[in-house]
């Protein structure tokens, strides 16, 4: 553990996480992963955003890696005859987008009602459990239903209802975990120096409930891009000619027999996606435990056993 | 004794293999045992003491554990060529084995006479009515007073002693001919851990057990041990004869580790002129009173942890409160530093009561007044670096030092506490218990206090730690004119500590003197029960009793 580099302490530890990373092949594959898919949603549009809504009836039903009609049908194509790799493409900007705003928005707002709730003892927190009970017993789909055909659907809304019926699981968790790490002895010691509240609440509990969210929300992750399809394809999701990953892999669902790459694609992109996120935060949750972190630091060096360490 | 020996370890060498390399645990060590017999390992965490027992037993998981070398036979007969199923039965009936901690090693779910039985049963002895019978002698053998009603009740309605006392008699249910102990009294007050010592050694009167004990305490040693063994870092570093060892140790280790021991009935207390002037804390008449969550219609039950306590503290001045488990001493602690509320009688602190403080008035006062805690495992965030630790204080009381300055006054901290200040970036884990306590004791000092509450500060650390720990804060008392509340279980420790003892049973102070009259002339029986419950070397007993 070589970290006792004195005055530029932040860059070095920037430099060391790119070091890290690179020398866990799993976790540098995820990153790359991502990172594609991130530049998909940003120059998708501007790179193949004419090909998404161009029907080509030569290549209806088309299957995969047949070149004849150019490298962009390289994934087939949808009943319409247009180029799945291109849709796929194109779609990573709304699936991510409306996915990564619906578990940012509840882990944020799960988060914090669920510090809050774990850590007063008073009405706010009983207050705070029963708005969370309410949400819960209520069937989630019934929920977005109502608020979608309401409000109209649109893609706000969307991000809205999606994070709402997340939220509790968040909630519940921190409650939880702020409920045991509240008894320990470093925040009765924190107490006795006189730091305050928030103090304690940032600065003590909230850093050791992080990791077990970030765990969740990676996970969630796919379950919120499915929920956002069943939405869609219940015609109060995204609108067309608008469309998801989701959307795609309801689409295709009809063709399963006929043409199974319609929605095998963006089911793939989906997993791998979800994926990539599971083995980022898993890594990440074990660089940010200073007691897990000689893991990552010796781990995959291919040689064995290291010397001996004391 | 001629030929084989009941036990014997030959060049034992174990590996632990982790991710980060090897770590040897054992190196070479060799030790028997005959019938009747009780040796003691002794040796401070991490000298491979309980591993060495966990070999005899089979207990080392393979891996990360590699016994490289050395075997362990019984009456002559290699233990590693047993098939499994031999080795279970040996288990248990030829070779048994208690633990530290009783509650963690009972199912809670079940009733101890159920967890008896099983013992019976799973060797295929008895099973039925035969076996609870057999069972009610046991617990009748191993001191449980009423066994016939007691045998239904769940481990949590005993006492720790109590517990001790079942998981010796499971471990001896099948008379068996070898007795490990690892540390068995570690978790007991010290009038208990007499209690359950002299069990041990009327079972191996009655039985002829052969008893290995494994020990960091020198005085349960010395009070069991007809041979001894001294381990340190994994090796054997001397063994002999109990009486010759303590007498006459020839390694330095075992030296230090003796010359630590904060007893000796002969030397007297060193002088310190008593502190005088006003006293800075004064304490007037604490109550406190737990309200128990009882059945849905009874009244709900309170347990008086607290009586009309009252004493003071004058400013440089070091006050022992002394109690077993159950005194209401860690919840005086808890109280004087407003993290629990107490429920009458005022505290004052420089003439302003605590109890009755704003937050403004609160801070302050936290500043002037710190608490070292007994666990330094867990009373600090271990997601901070030892320079966040120690700088806390200046982030919540924000005049005391400008930020600029922190990392030469955390390395100044470091120094004095004699922690190396290079340190300074690395984790609470990389630390030892000694170390981190020093770095909570760092900690505390960073706000300039005027007091320092320590609750059990020492009782979770090695005995050589113990004693540097403690030299530590009586040099810091000499050097900053702190006063001390130094609240421990273990009356000994603070003989050449404190100035004045209280000592408390069940809430109350029983006896309230300066040190040196506790220890001369000690007026309430607790007090002498307390003094006396050390205890004294085997052959010093042996010729009493002659």
């Amino acid at each position: 553990m070589t970290t006792s580099a004195d005055t530029p302490e932040t860059k070095v530890s920037r430099f060391q996480v790119l070091r890290l990373i690179s020398r866990d092949w799993l976790a540098l594959a995820a990153v790359i992963f991502l990172l594609i898919v991130v530049g998909c949603a940003v120059f998708g549009p501007w790179l193949v955003g004419d090909l998404i809504d161009k029907p080509n009836f030569r290549a209806r039903n088309m299957a995969p890696f047949d070149l004849s009609q150019g490298w962009t049908y390289v994934l087939g194509a949808d009943t319409l005859g247009r180029s799945l790799l291109a849709r796929l493409v194109v779609g990573a900007q709304n699936t991510i987008g409306i996915a990564f705003c619906a578990v940012l928005f509840s882990v944020v707002i799960g988060g914090m009602l669920g510090l809050i709730a774990g850590y007063s003892r008073g009405a706010a927190g009983t207050m705070i459990m029963r708005g969370a009970d309410i949400v819960m017993s209520f069937p989630s789909l019934l929920l977005a239903l109502i608020v979608l055909f309401s409000l109209g659907p649109s893609v706000t809304n969307l991000v809205l209802v999606l994070a709402i019926t997340r939220v509790p699981i968040y909630l519940r968790t921190t409650r939880a975990e702020v409920l045991e790490v509240r008894e320990r002895m470093f925040v009765s010691a924190a107490v006795a120096l006189g730091a305050n509240h928030r103090r304690i609440l940032f600065r003590h509990i909230a850093p050791m409930v992080l990791p077990t969210l970030v765990t969740i929300g990676a996970i969630d992750f796919a379950t919120v891009v499915l929920a956002e399809s069943s939405l869609s394809f219940l015609g109060l999701g995204i609108q067309a000619p608008e469309f998801t990953w989701g959307a795609m892999v309801a689409t295709g669902r009809g063709y399963l027999s006929t043409a199974w790459w319609i929605a095998f694609w963006p089911g793939l992109a989906i997993l791998l996606t979800t994926l990539s996120l599971n083995i980022l935060s898993s890594w990440w949750r074990t660089y940010a435990d200073p007691q897990q972190r000689w893991r990552i630091e010796l781990a995959r060096s291919k040689k064995g056993i290291p010397e001996k360490r004391k | 004794m001629t030929g084989t020996h009941l036990l014997e370890v030959k060049d034992l060498t174990v590996d632990f293999l982790s991710l980060g390399g090897s770590f040897r645990a054992t190196n070479g060590v060799s030790f028997h045992v005959d019938a009747g017999e009780t040796l003691v390992i002794l040796g401070e965490s991490g000298s491979g003491k309980s591993v060495s027992a966990s070999a005899i037993m089979g207990l080392i998981d393979t891996p990360p554990g590699d016994i490289c070398a050395g075997s362990v036979a019984y009456r002559g007969r290699d233990l590693s060529s047993l098939s499994e199923g031999e080795r279970r039965d040996l288990n248990g009936r030829k070779i048994a084995m208690i633990f530290q901690d009783p509650l963690s090693h009972l199912n809670p779910v079940y009733t101890i006479g159920w967890q008896m039985e099983e013992v019976f049963s799973v060797h295929g002895v008895a099973s039925g009515g035969v076996a609870r019978q057999r069972a009610i002698d046991i617990l009748r053998r191993v001191g449980i007073p009423e066994p016939e009603k007691r045998i239904d009740q769940y481990p949590h309605q005993f006492s720790g002693g109590q517990r001790q006392r079942i998981m010796i008699g499971m471990a001896i249910a099948l008379r068996p001919e070898i007795l490990i102990a690892d540390e068995p009294t570690t978790a007991l007050d010290v009038s208990v851990q007499a209690q359950i010592l002299e069990l041990l050694k009327k079972l191996q009167a009655e039985d002829g057990l052969a008893i290995i004990m494994i020990t960091h305490d020198l005085e349960v040693a010395a009070n069991m041990a007809d041979r001894v063994i001294v381990m340190k870092s994994g090796r054997i570093v001397e063994e002999g004869e109990a009486r010759a060892v303590f007498e006459n140790p020839a390694h330095t280790y075992t030296r230090t580790l003796i010359n630590a021991l904060p007893h000796g009935d002969h030397e007297a207390p060193p002088k310190r002129g008593r502190p005088a002037g006003k006293p800075i804390l004064e304490v007037r008449n604490i109550d406190k009173f737990y309200t128990l969550s009882s059945g849905f219609f009874a009244k709900p039950a309170r347990l008086h942890a607290v009586k009309k306590l009252s004493f003071d503290v004058a400013a440089g001045e070091t006050i022992g409160i002394v109690g077993e488990s159950g005194s209401g001493k860690s919840t005086v602690a808890r109280v004087l530093l407003g993290l629990n509320e107490a429920s009458g009688g005022e505290a004052l602190f420089h003439g302003r009561d605590i109890l009755k403080m704003d937050r403004k008035e609160l801070l302050a006062f936290r500043r002037k007044v710190q608490m070292v805690f007994q666990d330094p495992y867990s009373s600090m965030n271990p997601r901070m670096t030892v320079l966040d630790i120690v700088s806390e204080p200046w982030r919540i009381h924000k005049d005391i030092l400008e930020k600029p300055r922190w990392r030469d006054r955390v390395t100044e901290l470091l120094g004095l506490v004699g922690l190396n200040p290079e340190h300074a970036a690395r984790y609470p884990h990389q630390f030892s218990g000694g170390q981190r306590q020093r770095i909570a004791i760092a900690r505390a000092l960073a706000c300039d206090p005027e007091l320092v509450v320590c609750d059990e500060a020492v009782s979770a650390l090695d005995v050589s730690v113990q004693v540097q720990v403690i030299g530590l804060l009586a040099e810091l008392r000499d050097r900053l004119g702190l006063a001390y509340i130094f609240i421990t279980h273990d009356l000994p420790i603070v003989r050449h500590f404190a100035d004045r003892i209280i000592v408390m049973k069940s809430g109350e102070i029983v006896e309230h003197a300066t040190t040196e009259e506790i220890f001369r002339s000690p007026q309430h029986a607790y007090t002498r029960q307390l003094i006396n419950a050390t205890p004294k070397p085997k052959w010093q007993t042996a010729a009493d009793a002659a």
